[in-house]
């Protein structure tokens, strides 16, 4: 297992300028300290609220963000904070499809013009070939080549969201963010996008960022999956034992709080009291103190460090411990 | 129990230049009194549309054309605006999906409230002042005085869609209509919405009726359930019925699709081919039939009717004779 990209302590802070006049700066801490290796192949996900930094990750391993701080190596090489031109030759191998397609995809252009800009862009065809590319990524993304000829606004959101996962895949990439990509979708169109994603996994050999807030989408699509809080990793395990033996208080609530498609199901929720404090002044310590049932007084004070408690079961909580765990198992 | 709602018949239409397109097509719905009717379906169902269409509340273009909707002995669609004022806060509330949308970013939460109290119950300045303050601490928001001096945009989503339902609860209704309010919110922050709407049901004793894509959320949340497909009420049956015996085609295909927490991992989802209809572009008879895998020619003849299912609580109906006809074999 050779990982495609290693990031290590990823942060970006945003500045902003507050007060009727502007003149108070303050700054959003929207990502801090995030490490954490892709392998190639696999299905990471990252989980969490909104604001707690899942997409701002995604952008700054793309540098579609310029990350504040930290290191992201692609196949070894160092990506982070290079400039646009120096960026190019990676931005082939790595591609991103966003939530809403409809806001990507340029409307004056057919769907044939939108999916030949990448190819012509990097070179990867010639104007002869490129019709039948087309009609392959067409074909690769379930779409016979009459759409070629079509305008965005002429699909649903379902088939534009195959033609934005089309465009990335046109450039031969090996990792691609998926950004929310299901989530603006209709339930019975939803499961045929997450079926298409595990297909073209397979047979192009993707890597996958899959940002999505529906944990039972997660639970289905990962091989690993991180847990977010207010710009911090709180746990990161595989997705099998994330979801058996959640560790991190907050997995737990976020994880109880998932409604089951089950009538009988009982209403024992962990509820989570308060809400997401803000990331212009998070909280000291542990971000997650201010709601966690567990908190202690180090909590407030110190930052959690982030070890394994089990071997690729990594947390960062002060209060959990693996004495703990058999605690919580003994609870659910 | 006694019927509080009874929708018959109800066609909505759009108009077009090229034509009206139908959007609700021949609805038959009933909301008993005390009752939690989930309404399940996917975008440009007419989910909304119907519910929008008893208050008066459609938008320009968008018209009931035919049908009843009775409520309390009169008919809601027949009813003068200003009748359907009265109605509307007093007996049937609303909560929509976007509350930043719905609140007015000028007033205080407290005034917005006490103008609803003022409008609908005729209070006075200050006894809907303290009201107000009531109806903040009855949806759970901490400190109600100091909140009720706030503006919509210093509250969070959570809280302002609490101030929506403190809103929609103002004239104490019978009937508490929510149309996805829970869609823009975190999972945790659902959570305490849910919870909150389940125990003022029970408190104040009202219909709820809650209008969802999500099947998962409304297991947890209504007694019955209306499952919608292009504009016709596909099945509707007590909510373990629908679980535990899903029968319309769509409903099956629906409730398979759908990941779960205890799915397995990695392995395809059973998906429905095709999208849905569009408005004026639906196929003649069975909307479904294009994309069922038990469609046969006879189905493109007639809209099915709602029927009862042979050998399933009387209460669960299903609109496709073929199911019906395998049930009785």
């Amino acid at each position: 297992m050779t990982a495609l990209l290693e990031i290590r302590g990823l942060s970006k802070h945003f500045g902003l300028t507050l007060g009727a006049f502007g003149d108070r700066a303050a700054t959003v801490r929207a990502l801090d300290d995030f490490s954490v290796d892709i392998i190639e192949g696999e299905t990471l996900s990252l989980v969490g609220e909104s604001g707690c930094g899942k997409s701002t990750t995604g952008f700054c391993i793309l540098n579609l963000h310029q990350p504040s701080g930290g290191s992201v190596k692609y196949k070894g090489q160092e990506i982070a904070g290079l400039d646009e031109a120096a960026m190019r030759p990676f931005r082939r191998d790595l591609q991103i499809v966003f939530q809403d397609p409809y806001s990507t995809l340029n409307p004056r252009m057919t769907i044939g013009e939108a999916l030949s800009e990448p190819i012509l862009f990097h070179g990867l065809a010639s104007r002869a070939e490129l019709p039948a590319r087309v009609t392959d990524l067409l074909a690769d993304v379930g779409m016979t080549p009459r759409f070629a000829n079509r305008y965005p606004h002429e699909l649903s959101g379902g088939q534009r969201q195959r033609v934005a996962i089309a465009r990335a895949l046109a450039c031969q990439p090996r990792f691609i963010v998926c950004d929310e990509a299901i989530s603006a979708l209709d339930v019975s169109v939803q499961a045929q996008i997450l079926n298409l994603l595990l297909d073209l996994r397979e047979k192009y050999g993707l890597t996958y960022l899959f940002i999505a807030h529906d944990l039972a989408v997660v639970r289905h699509i990962s091989n690993r999956v991180g847990v977010m809080y207010l710009g911090r990793l709180t746990e990161l395990a595989p997705a099998g034992d994330l979801f058996a033996r959640p560790l991190h208080p907050y997995t737990r609530a976020l994880l109880s709080a998932v409604p089951k498609p089950d009538p009988r199901a009982p209403v024992n929720r962990q509820r989570l009291t308060g809400e997401v404090p803000s990331p212009l002044n998070p909280p000291a310590g542990c971000r997650f103190h201010t709601r966690c049932p567990i908190a202690r007084d180090r909590c407030r004070a110190e930052v959690p460090e982030w070890r394994a408690v089990t071997p690729g079961h990594h947390i960062a909580c002060h209060a959990v411990s693996r004495a703990d765990k058999t605690n919580w198992e003994g609870q659910s | 129990m006694t019927a509080l709602l009874e929708i018959r018949g109800l066609t909505i239409d759009i108009a077009r230049d090229e034509g009206p397109a139908r959007v609700v097509d021949g609805i038959d719905l009933t909301v008993m009194a005390g009752e939690s009717l989930g309404i399940v379906g996917e975008s440009g169902c007419g989910k909304s549309l119907t519910m929008l269409s008893l208050v008066g509340l459609l938008p320009n273009r968008i018209r009931a054309t035919a049908g009843s909707a009775m409520f309390g002995g009169k008919d809601l669609l027949k009813m003068t605006p200003g009748a359907l004022r009265r109605v509307r806060g007093s007996e049937i509330g609303f909560i929509f999906q976007d509350p930043m949308t719905s609140l007015n970013p000028v007033i205080r939460i407290g005034d917005q409230i006490a103008e609803a109290l003022i409008y609908q119950k005729g209070m006075t300045k200050p006894q809907a002042a303290i009201r107000a303050v009531e109806l903040l601490a009855l949806v759970g928001i901490p400190a109600p005085e100091d909140r009720a001096q706030a503006w919509p945009h210093e509250l969070s989503g959570g809280m302002r869609q609490r101030v929506m339902i403190a809103m929609g609860l103002a004239g104490h209704p019978k009937l508490l209509i929510a149309d996805e309010p829970t869609t823009a919110l975190d999972v945790t922050i659902q959570a305490q919405i849910v919870d909150l709407v389940r125990d003022l049901k029970t408190r104040l004793n009202m219909s709820v009726v809650w209008i969802t894509h999500d099947l998962a959320l409304i297991a947890g949340l209504a007694d019955r359930i209306a499952v919608l497909y292009a504009g016709t009420v596909v099945e509707d049956a007590p909510v373990a019925e629908i679980f535990d015996r899903p029968t319309h085609p769509y409903t099956r295909a629906l409730l398979d699709s759908l990941p779960t927490l205890a799915g397995e991992a990695m392995s395809r989802l059973p998906s429905i081919t095709g999208t849905p209809p569009e408005p004026g572009r639906r196929p003649p008879g069975c909307p479904f039939a294009p994309r069922c895998p038990l469609a046969q020619p006879a189905c493109s003849d007639a809209v099915p009717k709602l029927a009862p299912v042979p050998g399933s609580d009387p209460r669960h109906r299903v609109a496709c004779p073929i199911v019906i006809e395998r049930a009785v074999a």
